[in-house]
């Protein structure tokens, strides 16, 4: 039956699209039947009324057989579709009210989570939509034996593994930097990135005007002053200036660098989270860098790399081979390599950016996403169930006069796909309004703009419409469960008031809100515990003051200066500082606390210290200036502050932190002891308090603090403690720098207290979304809630008023509403409360101090829950109180 | 409705296609075939025909064609097609084997 389609297809088409002349012919063919049995008749002698009616009786029902004979045509699935399209639109419109709220639950269950989607395809799958390929797209960093996390590699390395590489199709640096942009009179902070000189072509991004970087550019110090300019750069600060390239218009830290080229309109660079506005080739690092001149020093970890691995190529084949490759770096260069790996990190997991940082919290977000769905899900399937009842009727008509219950479920699961593809459509405009809203739960920060767009391509459009399709089931099968046992001649009977049977059923309703209240519950705690995680961080002392402490810095480095130059200025600039009226005191410290850049680290060796074999104790370290510790308001426990005389000429000193005097010290006083730092032997002579020196979670650690003087970077971050407004002093100290040096632009000044929000803003985040989408879940849920009682009251309207006429006063016929509905929110809040000990571990990483099981969390997510569902039940159980008894009687 | 249940089933299309192996002929004559050939034992109502007679248009082992008969009208005349021919082979060695094996059955002698 190979070449049954040959006959059958076009009798298929046909019977589809030319459905009035197969319906016409069909037809003629039986009154051509009729007619010729009529002849028959006449002839056996019947009078022609008789022949007529026996004809037809012999035939039988017309209208059946005209039915059967389409049935057996087949055309019939298509054409049973389109029916049943019709009709199911025709029934939505008709229940204006009921389709446009079930629409916006599914737009609200389906969008929350496209955007989810949205944001983990665009942040963490494919952030890099202008580069070509980035499905094959890794991120390449450093690791150190004995140490989790990764670092940068080195310039040397880079290049080996360049050369080395056969799994690999081409490796590109791309190594984030801030920069002080002079273009005409006005300075700013801008960010952009050194890359290496195949960037351009290795990403696949054309430049619109001028031209990439060419090979060679990335060669030698400071040999090719020349940059690529975003777009948004162009436009903004050169007018769009067709002209631009090759003009030397824009010094870069105050180095004139020469315009090449300019980016794509949609190009923002390969770093998640911050938009880039101009990219450098990396013989210009000495220019943007601390630590001088990197390119030959192969124990430089500076550079943040991709590679692009050749297809079919596995990221496990290609870790394999780099493995291979630094072992052999390990055994060539063992003074600078040993014990350090290559690794290759899938793009979500990416040491150097942002994308670590949302991972957890996206996570979580699809969980949610998905928790939110299945409420919106419920509330569809339960205003469904109660259209079903009103159905009943036509259901039962449409049975009796021979429609199948396959095509009745047909029909309900079609009314289920209208509902949820319109519920998609709407969900994925909602995403796409969204893409971009993850940014603005961000604080907004100065000289950085933050970019973090969600990404609707076709694998979130395919996800979606998976969703949807799932959607379609639960919502079109509710229903059809209700159905399943319609009675014909029962139904029929009682057809009119739609009521049989409905009280038997009311289990499979208050089962969806049972599950609603169950999962909305869930999201509570977990919105609870997230809130008091953060608010156990914001209120942890980090063990400096917030209060009254500026930060901000000016970028020598980036201004040009060399050492002796930026001695000067900044002692100039101190000086100028503490004159300032209201100022307390102010101090240089290279990092400050909670910010983006790494402390140095050193291993050290301590006198009395036996280390446990196979380990070398390494210390984070900061270089501080006199002063330090009173700005920022860390205790000293013992010993003294550094003073102007610990300087380059004086003994090498330093000051430990308590974690590091106790471990090292054990209960012994530190002062006057030795510490051996990066081979060099100094004095220890203070003990100060610990502080949180990278991120408010972390557990106390030890670290040390050395003279900047004697350890000495140009450019660190100024500390300044004062009462005055933020304003107020950066004007002033903007005064100061510009009568040293015209041409330098501060940092962005904040105050110590920003900088703890800022590094928690991450948690802050998670806070926001989670609450977002949990109260959308208590709302549906709510609506539900109230949906499952009103039409309670509905339903028992006689039995509430048999008890009133029986003497019940209004307070109980309120209770005993109430009551009802609260056993069904309870009956919710003890699975929820059940699952939630399980589930809540997935919150795990996102928590700070709080466990998984705080009693407290729970108890608020009770508490909320209840006065929601008493909130919900309050109006189903006053309507049931304005029962008049007597009409409910009489009707 | 009048399902042919008395019918063995799928014999109806092997009658009918039997039927139109021997001339093209519209419903109507095929009905009245049926009826002398089986003298009227399998009672097949005309309201099972024409279902029949779709089905098997559908599947491709009859054609139809419409030409003119008396009174003004058209009559929709059915001829086998070359997919019909071999369905029929193979149900009537079907239909062959089968009812040898129920007749001996049938025609055992009781002990």
């Amino acid at each position: 039956m190979t070449f049954e389609w040959f006959y059958t297809l076009p009798l298929r088409l046909r019977s589809f699209f030319r459905q009035r002349q197969v319906d016409e012919e069909l037809k003629d063919e039986l009154s051509d039947h009729l007619e010729q049995q009529i002849q028959e008749n006449l002839a056996t002698g019947m009078s022609p009324e008789e022949a007529r009616y026996a004809a037809l009786r012999a035939l039988g029902g017309v209208t059946q057989i005209e039915q059967q004979c389409r049935d057996a045509r087949g055309g019939g699935v298509m054409e049973d579709l389109v029916q049943d399209l019709r009709y199911g639109f025709r029934q939505l419109f008709r229940s204006r009210g009921f389709s446009i709220l079930a629409i916006l639950c599914l737009t609200l269950g389906i969008g929350a989570n496209a955007a989810v989607f949205g944001w983990i395809e665009g942040i963490l799958f494919r952030p890099y939509p202008a580069v070509a390929h980035q499905e094959r797209l890794l991120a390449v960093g450093g690791t150190a034996r004995g140490e989790t996390g990764g670092t940068g590699i080195s310039w040397p390395d880079f290049l080996d593994l360049q050369r080395s590489c056969t799994l690999c199709e081409t490796f590109f640096v791309s190594k984030i930097t801030g920069s002080t942009l002079n273009i005409g009179e006005r300075a700013e902070v801008t960010t952009g990135s050194i890359v290496s000189a195949n960037y351009f072509d290795a990403i696949g991004v054309h430049p619109v005007l001028g031209r990439g970087f060419e090979p060679g550019e990335d060669v030698g110090n400071d040999a090719h002053p020349v940059a690529v300019i975003s777009y948004q750069l162009w436009r903004n600060r050169f007018k769009g200036d067709p002209d631009i390239i090759g003009k030397m218009q824009q010094r870069l830290n105050n180095i004139p660098h020469t315009i090449i080229g300019v980016a794509p309109e949609r190009f923002y660079g390969t770093f998640v989270g911050w938009a880039m506005h101009f990219w450098v080739p990396a013989s210009m690092e000495e220019t943007f860098e601390s630590g001088g001149y990197k390119l030959e020093d192969r124990g430089a970890r500076w550079i943040e790399a991709y590679v692009r691995l050749k297809p079919g190529v596995t990221r496990a084949q290609a870790q394999e081979e780099i493995s291979a490759i630094a072992t052999r770096l390990e055994n060539n260069y063992a003074a600078t390599n040993r014990g350090r790996g290559i690794k290759l990190w899938p793009l979500w997991q990416t040491p150097f950016n942002n994308a670590g940082t949302l991972l957890p919290t996206l996570e979580i977000m699809l969980a949610v996403g998905a928790f939110v769905l299945l409420i919106a899900c419920a509330n569809v399937g339960n205003l469904l169930l109660v259209r079903s009842f009103a159905r009943r009727h036509e259901m039962t008509i449409r049975l009796a006069i021979g429609a199948s219950r396959i095509r009745l479920l047909k029909q309900l699961l079609t009314e289920g796909l209208i509902l949820s593809t319109l519920g998609a459509a709407g969900g994925l405009l909602v995403a796409y309004w969204c893409r971009h809203a993850l940014v603005l739960l961000f604080p907004a920060r100065h000289g950085v703009s933050m970019y973090l767009p969600g990404e609707i391509d076709w694998r979130v459009m395919s996800l979606s419409a998976g969703i949807c399709l799932i959607a379609t089931l639960i919502v079109g099968l509710v229903p059809a469960f209700q159905t399943r046992n319609l009675e014909l001649a029962g139904a029929l009977k009682a057809g009119s008031s739609g009521v049989v049977g409905a009280r038997g059923k009311a289990w499979v309703r208050s089962g969806l809100v049972v599950f609603q209240v169950c999962l909305s519950f869930i999201l509570l705690v977990g919105a609870a515990l997230l809130l008091q995680s953060l608010q156990k961080i914001r209120t942890t002392s980090p063990g400096f003051s917030t209060k009254n402490v500026v930060q901000t810095g000016v970028s020598l480095i980036s201004a040009g200066y060399d050492v002796p130059h930026a001695k000067t200025f900044q002692e100039e600039l101190i000086a100028r500082v503490r004159a300032l009226p209201g100022v307390e005191s102010a101090a240089y410290a290279r990092l400050g606390p909670l910010g983006y850049g790494t402390y140095s680290s050193t291993p050290i060796a301590v006198d009395g210290y036996q280390p446990p074999p196979e380990e070398q104790p390494t210390v984070d370290y900061n270089q501080v200036s006199p002063n330090y510790f009173a700005t920022l308001g860390i205790p000293l426990l013992s010993g003294r502050e550094f003073t102007r005389a610990d300087d380059e000429n004086a003994q090498l000193v330093a000051i430990v932190n308590q974690t590091m005097a106790a471990r090292y010290w054990r209960d012994q006083d530190p002062i006057d002891r030795r510490l051996q730092v990066k081979g060099r032997w100094v004095r220890v002579i203070g003990v100060a308090a610990d502080t949180k020196y990278e991120s408010m979670r972390e557990s106390p650690k030890p670290f040390f603090y050395v003279p900047l003087l004697q350890d000495f970077v140009r450019g660190p971050d100024l500390y300044i403690r004062t009462a005055q407004p933020l304003r107020s002093i950066s004007a002033a100290l903007l005064r100061e720098v510009h009568a040293l040096d015209a041409n330098l632009a501060l940092y962005e000044m904040i105050t110590l207290q920003e900088q703890v929000d800022r590094s928690t803003s991450p948690q802050l985040v998670a806070v926001n979304l989670v609450s977002i989408l949990g109260g959308l879940a208590l709302l549906l849920a709510a609506v539900g809630l109230y949906g499952v009682m009103s039409y309670a009251v509905a339903q028992s309207i006689r039995e509430l008023g048999l008890r009133m006429a029986l003497g019940a006063g209004i307070g109980s016929v309120f209770r005993w509403v109430l009551s009802r509905g609260l056993r069904l929110a309870a009956v919710g809040v003890l699975c929820g409360a059940t699952a939630g000990l399980g589930l809540t571990r997935l919150f795990g990483k996102l928590l700070y101090n709080v466990s998984p099981n705080d009693p407290l969390a729970f108890a608020s997510a009770v508490g909320v829950m209840t006065i929601t569902s008493v909130a919900a039940c309050l109006l189903p159980a006053w309507r049931a109180t304005r029962t008049d008894p007597a009409r409910v009687l009489r009707d | 409705m009048s399902k042919p249940s008395d019918l063995v089933q799928g014999t109806l299309d092997m009658l009918i296609l039997k039927i139109l192996a021997l001339e093209p002929l519209n419903g109507w004559a095929v009905s009245q075939r049926l009826k002398q050939m089986s003298s009227d034992v399998l009672g097949v109502s005309d309201g099972s025909l024409y279902p029949a007679l779709h089905k098997l248009e559908q599947r491709g082992w009859i054609t139809a064609h419409w030409k003119p008969s008396g009174n003004n009208r058209r009559a929709k005349f059915y001829s086998l097609t070359r997919l019909g021919r071999k369905q029929l082979e193979k149900e009537a060695a079907d239909w062959n084997r089968l009812s040898a094996a129920i007749s001996g059955i049938v025609k055992l002698k009781e002990a």
